[in-house]
């Protein structure tokens, strides 16, 4: 199967002013078949917003970087080529990322206008996508402020829509959201995806929801991707440490009192990464040759691949021994 | 367990261009030294008022009824010199951005130091070593050195450890702490959940804690009160809310989170959004989107009832009664 | 949690959006901007004479014959105040309306493609700003000649860098937003961009500062006449009619009337601009709605 989207070695440098520049993804690699969904998980500043934005064209890569065959062409001052109009992304905040001033309808039919279509046809199918998303068909006369931020999201996913993609990048974009707008949010995306066989990559620090919809997840790390497998393997054997951390921090709602298992220390600078495997400083499973060598991504069994040196490249993914403990509440 | 803080009947009106509008409509809950209680709710429930109500400081206009009892006094009657005088020192409250609630441009000393000096009357070197002590407390590493350095410095979890060691300087006996995790990743989350947890069993400390997370709650809290429209529609012991929910609200809340082991099945939203300051329907705030709605839900406004020991729900039909 | 996740008020129709319109000055402002524009339009049916006409006795007093009293050739000054207004009034709006024209192409320009463009076009724009507005007015008007053309002329010379500067920020501003991102996604070229999405945004502020600038422009055009640099005799152009008052110092009424003209135009525009500005920043109304 051909990937739809297809990262390779993908590097993102931000230059600053008076300061070395600083490697906010290194050498990462996705990919992602149509009707799939990849969830992208990690710590903040980890460089998942940052590949995400890379992959669309929004900020200038190194790597190779191809959308159904064709190289990215980074955004720049010219119009974006139109073979690249099935790449779209959905932001975070439904409050930014919609034109405050403009009606819906008309920002929703945009797609379909600079597709070709006549000013009328636009806004008529607008309103056919609008209702798609499950908005009400008057939707479309309104400005933005005048929905709430499920709404919003719904509005901006319609956007997308109109230029019929075939990839959607979403970046957050349920986080902004209350607990039940997540949910209908979520599902819309995902019912998106199966029934017009797009691609999603769902970026999301939520692993809750990622390991609910996401048909693989890749967990990166300090700008690397340190995992990545199909999401109920990679939950229920990871066969990364940190995959395991960031799996035994996410609280669950299920009334037994249980306190979420903490991962030491901070993320570190991404300007100044430690020596050897990133994570070893953090790694409760580290162990002397951690500190120098630096592991590769390699691929395991069953569509698994992981960095670390637990695991040997084409062999099942090895369980992880236990070092820490789920620390139950004592009766008080 | 004598309550700490005993909230009776807490009604708060915000100013709006189209006259008062309640935010807080008869709220009552206890909180026990050294217990962590915790309230949930949607943007708009009502949720962050009660704690600025708690607190005094409410914009300006805001009128408050009922009571909040703490240590003795009523809050709600307090001057504004009282107020100050209980604020920081008897009830400190932890907020959820620590970028902005410290200070950008002080010192970590100066700002762990005021409040001690002032409040509690400590000579510099005293508040200085207690600073260290405190800092040690919340797991900074090196709080020697922390003293000297600015927020900007930490990263956003060693942040909001300094914002509750901030919080702690005056030895508080209620933390109010208002969506403390919510900008933080689940890694940090957990440490200060973890933090949170140890406090309270230190120093008898009671915690608020205010979120729209039930994962967070349930990790942490002994009681859980749901709020809906400004109004209390569930509360309870933790266990009780999170595995035998009366309420169809509390029920629908777990509903929408993704399951626990995962799955294909589609995550259950509520459907409908919660309504905003002034839109409050009649009868039970949650009819409109309540499945379970009877008649009688449009027109009545139910008050919370005992439905087990401890154990209140505000639905009088108890459509969930039967699933224990 | 501050801002409510519930539909937001439907500002529109919603009365507290007009409510600066409430504050007593922008009425008088408004009251007095309608006031003007009705004499430049009546002016032939209100004035009692001719602009031009010497029908009487040199420097009279204001009296129920000349309500402003004569100048020093004989004119009716409150006549000449009346078609006054014909001449500054639609040349202030011109000259406003090609330096917001002038200013908004440039500084669009300058800020969606930044780099050497925006470096070039916005070191032009500093040279105009680093003279005093008025003083660089002046040799612009006495380098093209006297005359009023040149002076209007030298007015937009001076006015667009103001524009230029603003529209360049606030498409700055939105040129990273993630609607522009968007929109630029979708295949937008950068024109279209700057039509249809960054234009609402700009479209408010530079009428700001139009507004607040017509005011501006009145004065300048009046002070550029005053000192003989604008309109010329005998034309009636409040500037020049100052000048003349000033002339005949102790004769207070020649120039007081235009000068009092000159304030009130200048003034209105500045009180209903500030208004505007109020009511258009998003950060301001928001206050107000609550």
């Amino acid at each position: 199967m051909s990937a739809l989207l297809e990262a390779s070695g993908v590097s993102v440098d931000y230059h600053r002013r008076g300061a070395p520049a600083l490697r906010a993804v290194d050498g990462a690699d996705l990919s992602l078949a149509r009707g799939e969904i990849l969830g992208l998980v990690g710590e903040s500043g980890c460089g998942k917003s940052t590949l995400g934005r890379a992959v669309v064209g929004l900020l200038p890569a190194a790597g190779r970087i191809r959308f159904d065959g064709h190289p990215i062409v980074p955004l720049g001052r010219r119009r974006r080529a139109p073979g690249m109009r099935g790449l779209q992304m959905v932001f975070q905040d439904p409050y930014a990322s919609l034109n405050p001033r403009r009606w819906v309808g008309d920002q929703v039919g945009d797609g379909y206008l600079l597709g070709g279509a006549s000013r009328r046809e636009a806004l008529r199918r607008a309103g056919e996508l609008l209702e798609r998303v499950g908005l009400p068909a008057d939707a479309a006369r309104r400005y933005p402020h005048e929905f709430s931020g499920g709404q919003r999201q719904r509005i901006a996913i319609a956007r997308t829509l109109a230029a019929e993609p075939s990839c959607i990048v979403a970046d957050e974009p349920i986080s902004a959201l209350d607990a039940s707008a997540q949910a209908s949010v979520a599902n819309l995306l995902v019912d998106l995806v199966r029934e017009l066989d797009m691609g999603m990559v769902f970026i999301s620090h939520d692993l809750s929801v990622v390991r609910q919809i996401a048909d693989r997840t890749a967990v990166m790390y300090l700008g690397r991707v340190v995992e990545a497998g199909p999401t109920q393997e990679l939950w229920s054997s990871p066969a990364h440490p940190y995959t395991r951390a960031l799996i035994s921090a996410v609280p669950r709602a299920d009334g037994a009192g249980v306190l979420p298992v903490e991962l030491p220390g901070d993320v570190p600078d991404p300007a100044r990464p430690p020596s050897g495997c990133r994570f070893h400083p953090r790694c409760p499973l580290a162990r002397p040759e951690c500190s120098r060598d630096d592991p590769p991504l390699v691929v395991l069994r069953d569509g698994r691949s992981a960095a670390c040196v637990l695991q040997n490249a084409g062999e099942p993914a090895r369980p992880l021994a236990d070092s820490t403990t789920h620390i139950g509440k004592d009766a008080t | 367990m004598g309550a700490l803080l005993e909230v009776e009947d807490l009604t708060v009106w915000l100013a709006t261009r189209r006259g008062p509008r309640m935010a807080v409509d008869g709220l009552s809950f206890q909180v026990g030294s050294g217990e962590i209680f915790g309230i949930a709710g949607e943007s708009g429930s009502g949720k962050t008022m009660t704690a600025m109500a708690l607190l005094g400081l409410l914009p300006h206009a805001a009128r408050t009824s009922g009571k909040a009892v703490f240590e003795g006094r009523d809050l709600l009657s307090m001057s504004a010199r009282q107020l100050r005088a209980v604020r920081g020192r008897r009830i400190a409250m932890v907020s959820q951005d620590p970028s902005t609630s410290l200070h950008p441009m002080l010192s970590i000393e100066t700002q762990l130091t005021e409040h001690m000096r002032h409040h509690l009357g400590l000579g510099r070197s005293e508040a200085r070593g207690r600073a260290v002590e405190l800092l040690a407390t919340v797991r900074i590493p090196d709080p020697e050195q922390a003293l000297g350095a600015h927020a900007a410095q930490f990263s956003g979890g060693m942040r909001q450890r300094i914002a509750i060691a901030v919080a702690l300087a005056c030895e508080p006996r209620l933390l109010l702490a208002d969506e403390p995790t919510t900008a933080l990743d689940v890694t940090v989350q957990a440490g200060i959940l973890r933090l949170l947890h140890r406090l309270r069993a230190e120093r008898e400390l009671a915690v608020v804690v205010i979120t729209h997370d039930l994962g967070v709650l349930s990790a942490v809290a002994d009681r859980i009160c749901v709020m809906y429209g400004g109004r209390t529609a569930e509360v309870g012991p933790r266990e009780n809310v999170l595995t035998r929910p009366r309420h169809p609200y509390t029920r629908g809340l777990l509903d929408a989170l993704p399951h626990p082991e995962g799955g294909a099945a589609a995550l259950r939203p509520i459907p409908g959004s919660p309504p905003s300051l002034g839109e409050v329907p009649e009868g039970c705030p949650f009819h409109p989107r309540c499945g379970y709605a009877v008649p009688d839900c449009r027109t009545e406004r139910p008050a919370p009832v005992l439905v087990e020991p401890g154990h209140a729900s505000a639905c009088p039909p108890d459509p969930l009664g039967g699933i224990a | 949690m501050t801002a409510s996740d519930s539909p937001a008020a439907r500002s529109r129709r919603d009365p507290a959006a007009r409510s600066p319109w409430r504050q007593p000055l922008a009425l008088v402002g408004a009251a007095f901007i309608v006031l003007w524009v009705l004499v430049a339009l009546l002016a032939p049916l209100l004035a009692p004479q001719g602009p031009l006409d010497q029908l009487s006795p040199k420097l009279l007093e204001p009296s129920a014959q000349h309500l402003f009293g004569t100048d020093e050739l004989g004119r009716d000054v409150l006549s000449r105040v009346i078609y006054g207004s014909q001449v500054s009034l639609p040349l202030a709006f011109l000259l406003v309306a090609f330096a917001a024209v002038i200013g908004s192409v440039v500084g669009g320009i300058a800020g969606f493609f930044g780099g050497w463009v925006d470096g070039a076009l916005m070191r032009l724009a500093d040279l105009v700003f680093a003279f005093p507005g008025i003083i660089l007015a002046m040799a612009v008007a006495a380098a093209l000649g006297p005359q009023l053309r040149n002076a209007v002329l030298a007015v937009v010379v001076v006015s667009w860098p103001s524009y230029a500067r603003l529209v360049r920020g606030l498409v700055l501003s939105a040129r990273n937003s993630e609607y522009v991102v968007a929109s630029r996604l979708l295949g937008s070229s950068a024109v279209r961009t700057m039509l249809v999405d960054l234009r609402p945004n700009i479209a408010g502020p530079v009428l700001v500062m139009a507004a607040l600038d017509v005011g501006n422009a009145v004065l300048l055009l009046s002070g550029l006449s005053f000192l003989g640099l604008g309109a010329q005799p005998p034309a009636a152009e409040w500037g020049a009619m100052v000048a003349a008052g000033a002339a005949n110092f102790d004769r207070w009424w020649v120039g007081l009337f235009p000068g009092l003209c000159i304030l009130t135009v200048v003034l209105a525009f500045n009180f209903v601009g500030d208004t505007l500005r109020d009511a258009l920043d998003p950060r301001t109304a928001r206050a107000i709605r609550g």
